[in-house]
C-alpha cells in the first residue's frame, strides 16, 4: 500500500511538471470512474459482510474439518467461489485452518477458488465486461481453481 | 447526476437501507448490527476508500500519458510470447483486490492490448501478484505458494486463448463503467 502511494506521488509530481493540463485531465477521468463503480462496489462489499457474518471463520473450520471427507472439497469450492475474502483476511484463515487439521489439498482448493472466482463480486464484473464474459470467464476459472487444488492435493498426498 | 442514480438504483438503495440499519444498529446498541459493520464492512470499506482513489488516480494517469502504438507493439495482438511474460510481470507487481484490476483491463483494452493478454492480466493478478504471495508463503510455507504458482499459470494461459478463440469474431468491449 505504502508502495503503491510512492508510485502515485512520484507519477503525480512527474506528470505535473511535464504537462499541468493533461494531469488535471489524467486526475477527473480516474476520480470519475471510481465515482462510477463507487456504489456497485460499495454494495457488493455490504453483501460480502453479511454473507460472512452468517458465516464465521470458526463454522468455515468446522465444515472443513479434519473429518469433513469429501464434502469437506466441495464446501471449500463453494465458499471460496462465493465469498471475496482479501489476502490479509483469507491466508490467517487458511493458516487457522491448517492448525485445526484441515488438509493441505481441501485448503488448496478453498485458496484457488476465493482466488479466482468471485460469485459475489460478479456485478462489478459485469459492469467492465458485461454478463456473457464474466460469467463465462468465472466458469471457465472455477474449472481451473478445481483442476489446480486437486493437483496440489495429489501432490500432498503422495 | 439523474443518469447515475438512475443507472445505480439498486446499488444506491441497498447502501441507504444498510447505511439505516447500520445507525440503528449503533444506536439501540444492537449487536449483530454492529458486528457486521465493524468486523466485516468496516475493514472492507478501508480496503476500498484507501486503495481505489489512488489506483483510479493512476489509471487516468495513464489514460492521458500512455500511447497506443506502444501498448500495441508490446501487449498488443502480435506481441507473443514477449507479451505475455510482460503482461505477467507487470500484473504480479501491482497489489489490491480482484475488482481493482477491472479498470486497469479497460485501460489496456482502450489501448490496444489483445485480448488474450487482458485476460492473462486478470489471471495473473487474481493469483500471483507477489504482496499476496509474500503472505501465502508466510502462512502456508514457500512449497504450497511454489506448486500453486506453477500449476496455476499453465491454466491461466490456456483459460486466456479460450477466450480469445471464443472472442475472436465476436464484438469484445470492456466499459468504462
Amino acid at each position: 500500500m505504502k508502495l503503491l502511494l510512492l508510485i502515485a506521488l512520484v507519477c503525480l509530481v512527474a506528470s505535473f511538471i511535464a504537462d499541468r493540463k493533461k494531469t488535471l485531465t489524467g486526475i477527473l477521468k480516474g476520480l470519475k470512474m471510481f465515482l462510477n463503480i463507487m456504489p456497485t462496489i460499495l454494495s457488493v462489499l455490504i453483501l460480502v459482510s453479511i454473507f460472512l457474518f452468517f458465516l464465521p471463520n470458526e463454522t468455515i473450520v468446522h465444515y472443513l474439518g479434519a473429518d469433513a471427507g469429501p464434502m469437506g472439497y466441495i464446501i471449500a469450492a463453494l465458499i471460496g467461489s462465493i465469498a471475496l475474502i482479501p489476502g490479509f483476511i483469507a491466508y490467517p484463515l487458511a493458516g487457522m485452518l491448517l492448525k485445526n487439521g484441515v488438509s493441505y489439498p481441501v485448503i488448496a482448493v478453498f485458496i484457488t477458488t476465493l482466488l479466482m472466482v468471485g460469485i459475489l463480486t460478479l456485478p462489478i464484473e459485469i459492469k467492465y465486461f458485461g454478463m456473457r464474459i464474466a460469467i463465462l470467464r468465472n466458469i471457465l476459472y472455477f474449472i481451473g481453481a478445481i483442476l489446480i487444488g486437486g493437483a496440489i492435493g495429489l501432490i500432498y498426498s503422495v | 447526476m439523474k443518469t447515475f442514480v438512475n443507472k445505480n438504483k439498486i446499488a444506491l438503495l441497498l447502501t441507504l437501507v444498510f447505511a439505516a440499519f447500520t445507525i440503528v444498529s449503533f444506536v439501540f446498541d444492537f449487536g449483530e448490527g454492529k458486528t457486521i459493520f465493524n468486523e466485516h464492512f468496516f475493514p472492507f470499506f478501508k480496503e476500498m476508500i484507501l486503495f481505489l482513489p489512488v489506483m483510479f488516480i493512476l489509471i487516468g494517469l495513464g489514460d492521458v500519458w500512455i500511447s497506443k502504438e506502444k501498448v500495441e507493439k508490446h501487449i498488443g495482438e502480435s506481441s507473443g510470447m514477449k507479451g505475455t511474460i510482460f503482461v505477467i510481470l507487470l500484473s504480479m507487481a501491482q497489489a489490491g483486490p480482484l475488482y481493482g484490476s477491472f479498470p486497469v483491463t479497460y485501460l489496456l483494452w482502450k489501448k490496444g492490448a489483445s485480448i488474450r493478454n487482458i485476460f492473462i492480466y486478470i489471471g495473473a493478478f487474481s493469483t500471483i501478484k507477489i504482496p499476496m504471495l509474500t503472505f501465502e508463503i508466510g502462512f502456508l510455507g514457500w512449497k504450497f505458494s511454489l506448486i500453486r504458482t506453477l500449476f496455476t499459470l499453465p491454466v491461466i494461459i490456456l483459460i486466456a486463448i479460450i477466450m480469445e478463440k471464443y472472442l475472436k469474431n465476436k464484438k469484445f468491449e470492456i466499459h468504462n463503467v
